[in-house]
């Protein structure tokens, strides 16, 4: 480990901004398309659920 | 093993294989991409120019990756789908277009947040960057058109088009360090010589290309069954899955 304390491992040498706003839109890209996908596969399964019951 | 190709070319087939694959896939991304954030942010030194500023790098090299390999699968899948009119091609390159444009835009930003600090500009009308901006654009032109024209099978192949056509630029943006004289630097890894990187640089970047590889094949899975129960909901197989019709598997 090449930090010696949290508050120096979150200043990334002065770079924080730039390193975390890197790291934080990623993830936060990534959280917000796996929701959309989820939400996605939620109305198809209703869709065809609908079309299973209109059939039946 | 030969794997058969065709028997998963059947959207029944492949929906059965991609919902048993994606959970793993998933365990895959999540796993790798912890080891690489430990390598990046835990074992690798600092660089010698610049400081800590460069770890942006373990975002940045491989989301730009996966927005040209990914633009590069839809143009393949395309392809397949124009020559040999199958109904999974479509499909397959309309789940990979929402990931590679968030890839696209996060090269374009994790780029915007490396050159300020290190260039002194956020942007700059650069070979390497304004081609990448093209790609990005590529994707929403991708996205717009397909969901505009309302018979799927005609928006496939508009769709395929410009997924064939824009793929020129993939190599564009790959060659635009030599080909121009560019404030973008060239690549530290190629496939023709040793990497010009400190070991533990490059494993933490291999090691998020490889965890991006998984969410990327993860999700395109996850998606492409929607896009499948969506478009085959009046057949009788999707009909008889257990989570449409409530039967217990």
């Amino acid at each position: 480990m090449r930090w010696e304390s949290w508050s120096q491992f979150w200043d990334m040498g002065g770079y924080g901004l730039y390193v975390w706003g890197s790291m934080a839109v990623t993830a936060l890209c990534m959280g917000f398309e796996v929701w959309l996908a989820r939400q996605a596969q939620r109305q198809a399964l209703a869709l065809a659920q609908t079309e299973a019951e209109e059939l039946s | 093993m030969a794997i058969r190709w065709f028997y998963y070319a059947a959207p029944q087939n492949f929906y059965a294989l991609a919902t048993r694959l994606w959970p793993w896939l998933a365990a895959l991304a999540v796993a790798l991409g912890l080891a690489g954030l430990w390598v990046g942010f835990a074992l690798a030194p600092e660089d010698a120019q610049q400081g800590e500023g460069y770890r942006i790098i373990f975002v940045h090299v491989p989301v730009s990756w996966m927005s040209m390999i990914i633009y590069l699968a839809m143009a393949f899948w395309s392809i397949l789908g124009l020559t040999f009119n199958t109904r999974l091609s479509g499909m397959m390159t309309r789940a990979l277009a929402p990931t590679g444009a968030m890839f696209a835009f996060l090269s374009l930003w994790t780029g915007a947040l490396w050159g300020k600090p290190m260039w002194g500009t956020w942007w700059v009308w650069d070979a390497r960057l304004t081609s990448e901006l093209i790609l990005f654009f590529l994707y929403l032109g991708y996205i717009a058109l397909t969901s505009a024209i309302d018979d799927v099978r005609r928006a496939d192949r508009a769709g395929a088009l410009i997924a064939i056509v824009g793929a020129i630029n993939v190599p564009i943006i790959y060659f635009s360090v030599k080909w121009w004289n560019t404030l973008h630097q060239g690549a530290s890894v190629s496939l023709t010589r040793s990497p010009s990187m400190a070991q533990l640089m490059l494993w933490g970047m291999l090691l998020m290309a490889l965890s991006f590889w998984a969410y990327t094949l993860a999700i395109v899975c996850y998606r492409v069954r929607s896009l499948i129960l969506e478009r085959e909901r009046f057949t009788a197989w999707v009909q008889a899955l257990p989570e449409v019709s409530g039967a217990k598997p």
